[in-house]
């Protein structure tokens, strides 16, 4: 493998050399969200008609799992060879900043997808055989499942690419992780319809791109939504061509790389 | 055309205490197949003409080329010429030392090159190192692999900043015979190092830099020729009287100074013996690298060896 595949393959190898921590351990945080919110909540809560609030829950688990994995990736690698400092060893090579985007980004996209497929084995699995559901947790329309997983991923994917070339710091990061992306996931209906939000409440999560992000995957999966998938698509899009911009540029101005 | 070219390389950095430069106006060409140093003190600016050279930094003003390759507008074909071996001991604590020579090969869109890894790992004495983890290995060893790591894409310039710092005798020797071998190969090397010695004993051409500036540029015979032609060292158990300390290069109870003939030598003497003391084991030798430095560096900063 030569060029940007070859640090594609890097990036993937990094994380699966600790699969343990980077693939099994969000998978497990999933399981016990499930465990305890579907337990608490399944008789109390029903979103959408005919869809217990196990099996609502379910496709969100993934998607926040898609999200803070594919985040995580590109973050933390690019932190860490910062701090390190073998980003060196990049730094040196003809690799174009479009070889960069292509290669975090889409490394990042591997481990969200790996840890959100495992996740939905893992809960699938775990409903299956306490037998609560009614329905099927086959996606009604898994390809609109997969373009938001996909989108959602690269977004997040970049979004890391931005803020492991901004941090100079762990605590920098996890300031990143706990005041930007932790609140944008829990506020974005993993949990809940934002149709049992007051209204207030409802407007602000409009707001919010990753809303429009679990709720297009949602509908993947029962065919009901809060918005249109088609406008949750285009929104999506949209963000995630600004967010590839962003990064991109940074890349090629080599900020905070090359001094 | 020159293997490098420094064109009036000046660079500025913006500090909390205003602009700091760091280099200014440095301008000189190293010739493909030259092994050529890059001496000066800490600070001088000669990391970061590495960095500007290497695509890790930007010159303020001025430009850089790698065999007619701009650096910063034509980056990828510049890089592809350059193997850098930086200096601090970095590593990435996921992969093996085979691993890393792979990755690395492929970043330079270089296929299939194990016959060539296997190579360099024989050459560097890591071939038993293959498969460790990079955080296994000593200190001595990480840095072989910095630099199998900078061969990998068999450049035809190698840049080494300081590869000798804190590593022992056997790498050394280890390191030099082969840096040497690929220099009479045809590589051009550019190193910059603390050990005069070495810089003497190994560069036809050398540059001193001091505060940014070049101070100093010839063939490592010129600069020497230019220097006194001997040295006075002796030992002494006490504080040198002031005349003589501003001259001498001082080593714990050694003391060094330039002469240029017997009346000069005479004369230093008889000041140790009118102060009261005691010069024991007293030699006579030639200037050396180290002394031609020495001179270069406390001379005014305006005047220019070439």
């Amino acid at each position: 493998m030569t060029g940007w595949t070859a640090l594609f393959y890097k990036e993937v190898m990094r994380f699966w050399k600790v699969g343990f921590q980077t693939v099994a351990a969000p998978v497990l945080t999933a399981v016990l969200y499930l465990l305890i919110f579907g337990h608490v909540l399944e008789d109390r809560v029903q979103v959408y008609r005919g869809v217990s609030y196990t099996a609502f829950l379910i496709p969100g688990l993934v998607m926040m799992s898609v999200l803070q994995n594919a985040f995580a990736n590109s973050s933390s690698s690019l932190v860490q060879s910062k701090i390190m400092g073998n980003l060196v060893f990049l730094l040196l090579t003809p690799l174009s900043h479009w070889n960069w985007f292509l290669a975090y980004t889409l490394s990042a996209m591997v481990r969200g997808l790996a840890v959100g497929l495992g996740v939905l084995l893992a809960t699938s699995l775990f409903v299956w055989q306490s037998s609560v559901l009614h329905v099927s947790l086959l996606p009604a329309y898994p390809l609109w499942a997969l373009v938001f997983a996909a989108c959602g991923a690269a977004m997040l994917g970049c979004l890391g690419l931005i803020a492991g070339l901004w941090a100079d710091k762990f605590d920098q990061m996890a300031a990143f992780q706990n005041f930007v992306i932790m609140p944008m996931t829990f506020l974005s209906g993993v949990f809940y319809s934002i149709h049992s939000l007051p209204s207030f409440w409802q407007s602000v999560s409009h707001l919010n791109p990753f809303f429009y992000m679990i709720d297009g995957f949602r509908y993947g999966f029962f065919g009901q939504s809060d918005v249109s998938p088609w406008l949750s698509l285009g929104l999506v899009l949209t963000c995630l061509s600004l967010v590839s911009g962003v990064a991109l540029h940074l890349l090629r101005t080599g900020y905070k790389i090359r001094g | 055309m020159p293997a490098i070219s420094f064109q009036s390389v000046s660079k500025t950095y913006v500090t909390d205490r205003g602009p700091f430069q760091a280099l200014d106006g440095v301008r000189f060409d190293i010739e493909p197949g030259e092994f050529f140093g890059l001496l000066g003190p800490n600070g001088a600016g000669k990391t970061t003409l590495i960095s500007i050279l290497a695509g890790l930094s930007k010159a303020t003003a001025g430009a850089v080329t790698v065999h007619g390759f701009d650096v910063n507008t034509q980056a990828a074909q510049a890089r592809r010429q350059l193997g850098v071996v930086p200096q601090e001991l970095v590593f990435d604590p996921f992969f093996n030392v085979r691993e890393t020579l792979r990755f690395q090969s492929g970043y330079f869109g270089v296929a299939h090159n194990d016959d060539w890894i296997d190579e360099l790992l024989h050459s560097l004495g890591l071939a038993d190192k293959a498969h460790h983890n990079m955080r296994q290995l000593s200190g001595g060893m990480k840095r072989r692999v910095l630099v199998a790591q900078a061969l990998v894409h068999k450049p035809p310039v190698i840049v080494l900043d300081e590869p000798t710092a804190g590593v022992d005798v056997e790498l050394r020797q280890t390191l030099w015979q082969f840096i040497a071998k690929l220099n009479k190969q045809g590589h051009t090397v550019l190193l910059t190092t603390h050990y005069l010695e070495e810089a003497e004993a190994l560069c036809s051409r050398i540059a001193m830099l001091k505060q940014g500036k070049v101070v100093a540029l010839d063939s490592t015979s010129e600069l020497l020729k230019a220097a006194s032609s001997t040295v006075l060292r002796f030992k002494l158990d006490a504080e040198l009287p002031a005349a003589l300390a501003a001259k001498a290069r001082v080593t714990g109870r050694i003391v060094q100074l330039p002469a240029n003939d017997a009346l000069e030598i005479e004369r230093y003497l008889a000041a140790v013996r009118e102060a009261g003391l005691v010069a024991e084991d007293i030699e006579i030798r030639k200037a050396d690298l180290e002394d031609v430095f020495i001179d270069v560096m406390s001379a005014h900063p305006d005047e220019v060896r070439a």
